[in-house]
């Protein structure tokens, strides 16, 4: 009877190991596959016309250059808005705070901005900055939709970055005289900023990529000029892909392939940088 | 010999309202070791604590007394705890360097402060680490990040940076509590040096380390000041029977 | 120098401290807008009729029973691709695979969740439908199984990360343990580690769901936007549209103040009031299981 059990054992091991590995390949090789698809279907279209020309016939030739530069104007613009606010909340939060009834009441809040459909956010931005505020569709109010949309995810890394700042150090500041924000700004802030900044080019990389946020608040599909102040509407990539891929007729293939290949690139490369500035900071780190 | 510090029937909370530390009355000396010995728990590093104001950042408060630095009590909310700060400097028990060069750790008080001369903080930086006895280790290397030293040349940089500040009163917290022997024995040096212009108080962590620094000793045991004297006083005839069958070794 | 010091503290304080409580105000700002332009629907359209089954605007049928049903039928979808896939993956991550397996695997996880979901969508459009159509025999691909299939894909990525950082996290002496008592890896990862790990796994599901219900562009591009009641089990190969769908879909077209322009917000406010549940379920199902593990070891 012992014998008996103890293959049973093995056995459920055995089938148990294959089961979950094959649910990782299962998951893992579409990743690859997403990739490799869309970098060998895109890759003839990328060319150095199609990446700083003005788009010709509708859309159906030429290069992509309004979109690129109205997608960095908008994360640029987001940038703006949501990085300082974020990072003073996070600074509020790790260092200023008392765990009380209110504290916790801001972080059910981010948690729940966090969790807003961004198509809410683009119904919000709609609202507010485009009809009550009277900004129009306009790289402005796209910016402070996009904003808030990612100030939560800046706000959590920020402030899990303030307090990996071991503790020690602002004792040893406060007691050679050192007042709060001094020692913020002297030793916390400088050795928390590599990971907040990986926590903001993270939250911009998500904002440069999405769409609905700026569905009615900000971007154009077809505009004859690059954006000339912040109160224009701009092209921006995902929406551009957006509607080359569903709502022109006759759109070659390849600027679809293309355009989604640049975008990834677009995405991609920010989370390179965030993630080399991440090691590097680990190697650097006196403590 | 003045006193430097009076603490009169001071108590001490934590904030759940238990004691740490009741109705104790001390004088300090300047320019002379006090020590505070006596078992874990005693709330010696509490009262430390108090000396520079730490406390408010812990949840300890003193429910009532004075503490009196050269006469001023320091305990009053309108006092100028930078300042105090400044005048009362502390050593932890861990070495805890700063994120910065050896130099920058040196200058790190005085910048808080607002100095910006240049031969301001060089003067600091060479006059604070030969009195830790650490300038001819490290004169070389100044621009080094302090986190390459060892163990006893980072508490004695700790000290070094608390002397940059000119204080007048210097706390330590078993300042040579992870150190070896001879780390430890050079930072007593140095006190012994020190306590020539400084006022120096010490929480020992062991009896013996008491009894070969103490000027003055003063003996707690939980929460309560038992007995305070002379060092060679309390290590050889303590009046009490406590002390006594503290410093014997009879328990702690 | 220290009156001015003082000054600089008390200004830099009260700046911080606003900006902390920011996350509150615009939390309520985004319900106020929301609750402005989305309860006038409410009077321009009777309760009764908001919930029936016909979604066509243009003769005034503001039926929203449809979006719901599809939105649910691509969320469930989605959520039973996610959940299995998601967790074992996490699992063999973090308890089968090689470390160097990992190192390399785990970061390309999760830039498919940085992947912009309307770069999903097109692949969906291109790629998956046609796919469908041509193995299911289904007269298009656009279906709410497209849809599902792609969130499930969107979802993989959050819920894999969290878990797999919280299967990490149980320490290794508990799996000694079991070990050493004679279980084999199977039965310490099922009986030990994942339940160990379940708050953390749960916030993972949880943060998953959050994202699939929130979706807007890839369901857009592959569901089909019919408004088609989805309750029969067949409904998962027919098109569906989803809340998001619609609000993304139709908002450019309505007129500022109609009665369509204020369902949208209607129906936007709901999807606000459905995160929110989920979001406060969410932090209190972790909250309580935490408290559950602090009374069994203490």
């Amino acid at each position: 009877m012992k014998r008996r059990f103890s293959i049973d054992r093995f056995l459920a091991q055995r089938l148990g190991v294959s089961l979950i590995t094959l649910v990782a390949l299962l998951t893992v090789i579409p990743i690859i596959g997403v990739f490799g698809y869309i970098i060998a279907k895109g890759a003839p279209a990328i060319s150095w016309e199609f990446l700083t020309a003005m788009p010709r016939d509708g859309m159906r030739a030429g290069g992509i250059l309004p979109a690129i530069v109205g997608t960095f104007y908008l994360t640029l613009g987001t940038a703006v808005f949501s990085v300082p606010l974020g990072i003073a909340a996070a600074i509020y939060l790790a260092e200023y705070a008392q765990e009380n009834w209110l504290t916790r009441l801001i972080r059910i809040a981010i948690i729940n901005l966090a969790g807003i459909p961004s198509v809410v956010y683009g119904l919000f931005g709609l609202g507010l900055f485009v009809l009550f505020l009277k900004f129009g569709t306009s790289i402005l109010a796209a910016s402070l939709t996009l904003s808030i949309m990612t100030l939560p995810v800046i706000i959590s890394a920020a402030e899990e970055a303030l307090r990996a700042v071991p503790q020690s150090f602002r004792t040893v500041s406060i007691s050679l005289g050192g007042t709060r924000w001094q020692t913020i700004r002297k030793i916390v802030l400088p050795q928390a900023l590599p990971g907040i900044m990986t926590g903001v080019i993270l939250g911009l990389e998500r904002a440069a990529g999405e769409t609905a946020p700026i569905l009615f608040t900000g971007a154009a599909f077809f505009l004859p000029r690059l954006p000339g102040s912040p109160l224009d509407a701009t092209m921006a990539l995902p929406y551009h892909l957006f509607v080359i891929s569903t709502q022109v007729p006759d759109m070659p293939i390849q600027i679809q392939y293309g355009t989604a290949l640049v975008l990834i690139i677009f995405v991609l490369g920010m989370n390179l940088i965030a993630t080399v500035i991440r090691s590097r900071a680990r190697a650097k780190r006196q403590w | 010999m003045v006193d430097k510090i009076v603490i009169q029937n001071l108590s001490l909370q934590y904030a759940d309202g238990t004691e740490s530390l009741r109705d104790i009355s001390l004088s300090i000396p300047s320019n002379a070791i006090t020590v505070l010995f006596g078992p874990a728990g005693g709330g010696k590093s509490s009262l430390l604590r108090c000396l520079n104001r730490l406390n408010d950042l812990t949840e300890v408060r003193a429910a009532s007394g004075k503490i009196l630095l050269d006469g001023e009590n320091i305990l009053d909310p309108k006092t100028d705890v930078i300042a105090l700060r400044r005048r009362v400097g502390m050593v932890f028990a861990r070495p805890v360097v700063l994120p910065m060069s050896i130099r920058g750790n040196m200058v790190y008080g005085l910048e808080l402060a607002g100095e910006k001369r240049r031969f301001k903080l060089d003067e600091a930086v060479e006059r604070g680490l030969k009195l830790a006895a650490l300038w001819d280790e490290v004169q070389d290397r100044l621009d080094d990040p302090a986190i390459t030293l060892s163990g006893g040349q980072q508490q004695r940089l700790c000290l070094a940076r608390v002397l940059a500040n000119q204080p007048e009163v210097i706390l330590l917290d078993e300042p040579t509590s992870g150190l070896d022997p001879i780390s430890t024995g050079k930072v007593e040096t140095a006190l012994q040096e020190l306590k020539k212009n400084y006022t120096i108080i010490l929480v020992p962590h062991s009896v013996q380390q008491a009894a070969r620094t103490a000027d003055f000793a003063a003996f707690f045991l939980q929460g309560e000041l038992v007995e305070a004297a002379e060092g060679k006083e309390i290590f050889t005839h303590p009046k009490q029977k406590r002390t006594e069958d503290y410093v014997e070794g009879r328990f702690g | 120098m220290d009156k001015s010091l003082n000054w600089r503290e008390t200004i830099i304080t009260a700046v911080v401290k606003t900006c902390g409580y920011s996350a509150i105000v615009f939390v309520i700002l985004i319900f106020f807008f929301l609750l402005r332009e989305g309860v006038p629907a409410l009077a321009e359209v009777k309760l009764g009729d908001l919930l029936t089954a016909r979604w066509y605007p243009i003769e005034n049928h503001f039926g929203i029973l449809p979006l719901l049903t599809g939105s649910l039928i691509v969320t469930v979808g989605a959520m039973l691709i996610a959940i299995p896939f998601g967790i074992g993956t996490a699992v063999f991550l973090s308890e089968i695979a090689p470390r160097w397996m990992r190192e390399i695997l785990k970061p390309l996880v999760e830039i498919l969740g940085g992947l912009p979901s309307v770069v999903l969508g097109f692949l969906g459009i291109l790629v998956l439908s046609p796919f469908l159509r041509v193995f299911l025999d289904l007269p298009t691909g656009l279906t709410a199984l497209a849809g599902a299939l792609l969130l499930g894909g969107i979802a993989v990525p959050t819920t894999v990360s969290i878990a797999e950082d919280a299967l990490d996290a149980v320490p290794l002496s508990y799996r000694e343990g079991a070990l050493a008592l004679g279980a084999t890896k199977w039965q310490t990862i099922w009986r030990v580690t994942l339940p160990a790990a379940r708050s953390g796994v749960l916030t993972a599901l949880m943060l998953g769901i959050g994202r699939t219900i929130g979706e807007t562009m890839a369901v857009m591009m592959v569901t089909g936007n019919a408004p088609v009641l989805a309750v029969r089990l067949t409904s998962i190969f027919s098109p569906v549209r989803t809340l998001t769908a619609t609000i993304a879909a139709e908002m450019g077209e309505v007129a500022n103040g109609s009665t369509h322009y204020h369902v949208l917000f209607f129906i936007g406010l709901v999807l606000f009031l459905i995160s929110l549940a989920v979001n406060i379920t969410a932090s209190s199902v972790v909250f309580k299981s935490k408290k559950r593990a602090e009374r069994v070891l203490s």
